[in-house]
């Protein structure tokens, strides 16, 4: 027996033209948390997804426990004693833990026999890795932290001695996440060794024993994390000097631009999402949202913007009402100043299928530059699209390319582009820099800086709470549809987490 | 990755799958025509020959063809807004309305080229009609148009047979019918095309509207491309969720679409009853406007593809029934079945060959590559 848990040697692999795993070598010492770092599209997922055979190399050897293995598919790499916990839980959502946790790996064709059996091992299993979850409850009651702890169990249940995590910490509080590492160091000395996929340099000075990082498909570097830095390691995937954070003089607010009062939203379903909101936005100021994922920003976003109707409250753009409760037009609001970075990008922000200067006008293709009478003015649309790429480095520059072939980080300023060269006097930003290159976001950032700078009244919703924090005047908290909370952006992230997990909000509001 | 499949060059794309996808439909129904004993090189023969071996094929092979012009357009044109209208059937058959009324009214009178105008107007008009209301139920009621539409099909029938039967019918004929046009309600043959290329048109019925066709198909090219109607419409059928962010109006899209798929499919109304029969007889779409689904597909919803599309399967008409005329023991079903079969491999698997293509054409891409740089250095 080695110490050398898996080694990849010489692991490569083309998707048609892309070429996205570069003769990658990596060793995995047993008992340790390994981080893998990278920006998105440096081939972290496409590596991880050959160990766990979703897709077979082209090339080279998967080595375990000093045995060479061909994972052919997820369950050869189960057998091999690999699990994986998804970015996107695997989990049937009105099943119970019990039968989520058994799923696939049923003991006996006898339904009553296999839950016997499944419930004695996962009590077994959550006494020795103190992972308590209740087995039967739903797994749609959960919170998401004691889904992915399900999640975990599933792949203990498995027998799994390596355990890869796929960016885990994207759907969690501060505490939840706090939690997880404490798990992950449990299961560490219990003898399993952690493949954990990340792109936040601070969980990886956190929590793992060595780091490797991967930039455009090749494995650049491995570190002892002991032994590096978060600038040495943002350096390596990125392949020069990056501002991590970047310089903002202080704010200089103006009027109010945008005024929210007491607006209640609900979703399809009937279920309060945004409840009794409040607040002003003021010119040349930067107000940011935070939150975990799901607690009402992304409706609270929708309802502004006129996509979705609200239920009660008013918000007033530029001091004049719009009828949120009512019928209106997103056309109508572009008119009024407002600009509008949607959170998806993909399905909302762009149609992917549309060329980039078929983007560039998407929601301004009513403007008279853009047309001729019907026709569209295909001159002018072109050429706006190439001064747009040239200000916005959009790569590559090449306005004719379907947008679905740029990275995210220039999908991204595409979009920018469209709603920020228009000059609106408020604009509001989803998850400016979600699934974008650490190189994108120093722009970005600087991009919405310097329109807070020229007077534009800027909303911004981000889970990526150093985002919030690096960017934003005042901060608001949101936690379960309200506002729990006003900060500072010097605020403390415990304090702010606390907010963000309702904690201390709840006492406020008590008071 | 997210798009497991590489991108191909253009001609690939259009070309290459689609014409790969055809030869295995005819190997696929030379096999099915070996089944019930017959050669099938000699059926291959005899559909070939039918449809191009003279004047008079050809001319039958276009007369089918423009018919599916007008059909797949009006399929294709809902296509790119995201609708799937299955009522093109039921629109032309209304559409005969319009061409007749128009007949009928002045073919004593006036000249061909004045009632022609007429005709197109009218047949564009009753079939916008018929297609308004599926358009207007799914905007402000959600009625799915999958659903109306078929139905409407089937009161689109019901009502003909109302009208040709009761209303339309001269008096004291049997046949369920409009009477016989005079001149002004008969378009004229394109022999003068023809011979052009030094071919005779025969007895075959190819007329003037098959140039109507390829101007509609033209029209279509520069109303999805070209105008900001057909950019809102194509936001909408990529994306619903990125047309309510860019204020484009789901609702008003939707019923506009569907007249303007409606009217094409009106239109094709004009190519029989004006160009064949002189006279608006019953059932005389047949099927034309479910043909037209499997050449919108096939033709992958642009005009420069639906036109060859609609020519395959004029030559797939007109050949088959040769074949059936010529070879009694493949009987006119066979040929539907054929006709399914290019259905089949054209349309729902048309990406059953594209990873080995795109794997071919990767591993090409790569050798140059290398050799490429072997040669640089």
């Amino acid at each position: 027996m080695s110490d050398i848990a898996i080694e990849l040697r010489g692991i490569d692999k083309s998707f048609g033209l892309v070429h996205a795993n570069k003769n990658i070598n990596l060793t995995v010492r047993k008992g340790t948390i390994h981080g893998i770092i990278g920006e998105n599209g440096a081939g972290k997922s496409t590596l991880m997804s050959i160990l766990y055979g979703f897709y077979q190399a082209d090339k080279g050897d998967i080595i375990i426990d000093g045995k060479t293995v061909t994972i052919k598919d997820p369950n050869a790499a189960i057998a091999s004693g690999i699990g994986m916990v998804h970015q996107h839980f695997m989990l049937v959502e009105n099943f119970t833990v019990l039968e989520n946790v058994m799923l696939g790996a049923e003991e006996s064709q006898i339904l009553n026999t296999s839950i016997s059996k499944a419930r004695v091992e996962l009590k077994r299993l959550e006494k020795e890795y103190a992972l308590e979850v209740n087995p039967d409850a739903l797994i749609e009651q959960l919170p998401v932290g004691l889904q992915q702890r399900v999640e975990i169990l599933k792949a203990l249940y498995r027998k799994a001695d390596i355990l890869i995590l796929d960016e885990p910490t994207g759907v969690l509080t501060p505490p939840e996440a706090d939690h997880l590492f404490r798990i992950l160091g449990q299961l560490k000395d219990q003898g399993k060794t952690i493949i954990f996929i990340t792109h936040k340099l601070r969980e990886i000075m956190a929590i793992t024993d060595e780091v490797s990082v991967m930039r455009r498909g090749e494995m650049v570097a491995t570190r002892k994390t002991k032994e590096t830095s978060v600038e040495e390691l943002a350096e390596l995937m990125v392949g020069r000097r990056v501002l991590l954070r970047v310089e903002k003089g202080a704010a200089n607010p103006g009027e109010v631009k945008l005024a929210v009062e007491n607006l209640t939203v609900r979703d399809g379903r009937g279920v309060t999402m945004v409840d009794n909101v409040s607040f002003n936005l003021r010119a040349g100021e930067i107000v940011g949202i935070a939150g975990v994922a799901g607690n009402g920003q992304s409706e609270l976003l929708e309802a502004i913007s006129g996509i979705r109707r609200a239920v009660s409250g008013k918000v007033l753009l530029n001091g004049k009402p719009i009828d949120v409760t009512g019928h209106v037009d997103p056309r109508e609001l572009r008119d009024r100043g407002l600009g509008h970075v949607p959170e998806d990008r993909h399905h909302v922000g762009l149609v992917l299928k549309f060329e980039e200067a078929e983007n560039g006008i998407l929601g301004y293709h009513h403007e008279k530059r853009f047309l001729n009478g019907v026709f569209l003015n295909t001159k002018a649309i072109q050429a706006d699209a190439e001064e747009k790429i040239k200000k916005y480095d959009i790569r590559p520059p090449n306005p004719r390319l379907k947008t679905a072939n740029f990275s995210g980080g220039n999908q991204q300023k595409i979009v920018l582009a469209r709603e920020m060269e228009r000059g609106p006097d408020v604009l509001i930003i989803g998850q400016p820099t979600r699934g974008v290159d650490v190189g994108a976001i120093e722009f970005i950032h600087k991009r919405i800086i310097e329109m807070r700078d020229q007077g534009m009244a800027v909303l911004l919703v981000s889970v990526e709470l150093d985002e919030i924090r690096a960017l934003s005047d005042r901060i608001i908290v949101m936690f379960a549809g309200g506002v729990v909370g006003e900060r500072d952006p010097d605020a403390t992230e415990g304090e702010l987490g606390l907010l963000m997990a309702g904690v201390e909000g709840r006492k406020e509001a008590a008071e | 990755m997210s798009n497991p499949y590489a991108k191909l060059p253009a001609w690939a794309e259009y070309g290459l799958i689609p014409l790969i996808n055809l030869v295995v439909a005819f190997l696929v129904a030379g096999l099915v025509v070996l089944l019930v004993g017959e050669n099938p090189l000699n059926a291959a023969y005899h559909m070939i020959n039918g449809a191009f071996g003279r004047g008079e094929y050809i001319g039958f092979t276009l007369y089918y063809a423009t018919t599916f012009i007008f059909t797949g357009l009006s399929v294709a044109v809902a296509f790119h807004a995201g609708l799937f209208n299955i009522g093109s059937e039921g629109q032309a058959y209304i559409g005969g309305i319009g061409v007749a009324l128009a007949c009928l009214w002045l073919d004593k009178t006036m000249p061909w080229f004045v009632v022609f105008p007429l005709a197109i107007i009218g047949s564009a008009a009753f079939g916008a009609m018929w297609a308004f209301l599926p358009g207007w139920l799914q905007a402000k009621r959600g009625s799915h148009v999958v659903i109306t539409t078929i139905m409407f099909n089937f009161i689109a029938a019901s009502l003909m047979v109302y009208l040709l039967t009761r209303v339309l019918k001269p008096l004291g004929q049997m046949a369920p019918q409009t009477r016989t046009f005079e001149a002004g309600g008969q378009l004229p043959k394109l022999d003068w095309l023809m011979s052009i290329f030094g071919l005779n048109l025969g007895n075959s019925p190819f007329n003037v509207s098959f140039l109507l066709a390829l101007l509609a198909a033209f029209g279509v090219w520069v109303l999805i491309w070209r105008t900001k109607l057909g950019y809102e419409m194509r936001t909408m059928g990529h994306s619903p969720s990125a047309a309510r962010y860019a204020g484009i109006g789901e609702a008003r899209i939707t019923v506009i679409v569907m007249m303007i798929s409606g009217g094409l499919a009106g239109m094709m109304a004009l190519n029989p009853i004006m160009g064949e029969q002189y006279r608006m007889q019953l059932d005389f779409v047949q099927g034309a406007g479910f043909v037209g689904i499997a050449v919108a597909l096939m033709g992958r919803s642009h005009p420069a593809g639906i036109i060859p599309a609609a020519v395959l399967f004029g030559m797939l008409y007109q050949g088959g029934a040769e074949i059936a005329f010529e070879m009694p023991s493949i009987s006119r079903d066979m040929i539907v079945i054929i006709q399914g079969l290019v259905i089949l491999f054209a349309g729902a698997l048309e990406n059953m060959f594209r990873p080995a293509i795109g794997r071919a054409f990767a591993g090409i891409g790569r050798r140059s590559a290398v050799a490429a740089q072997t040669r640089g250095a």
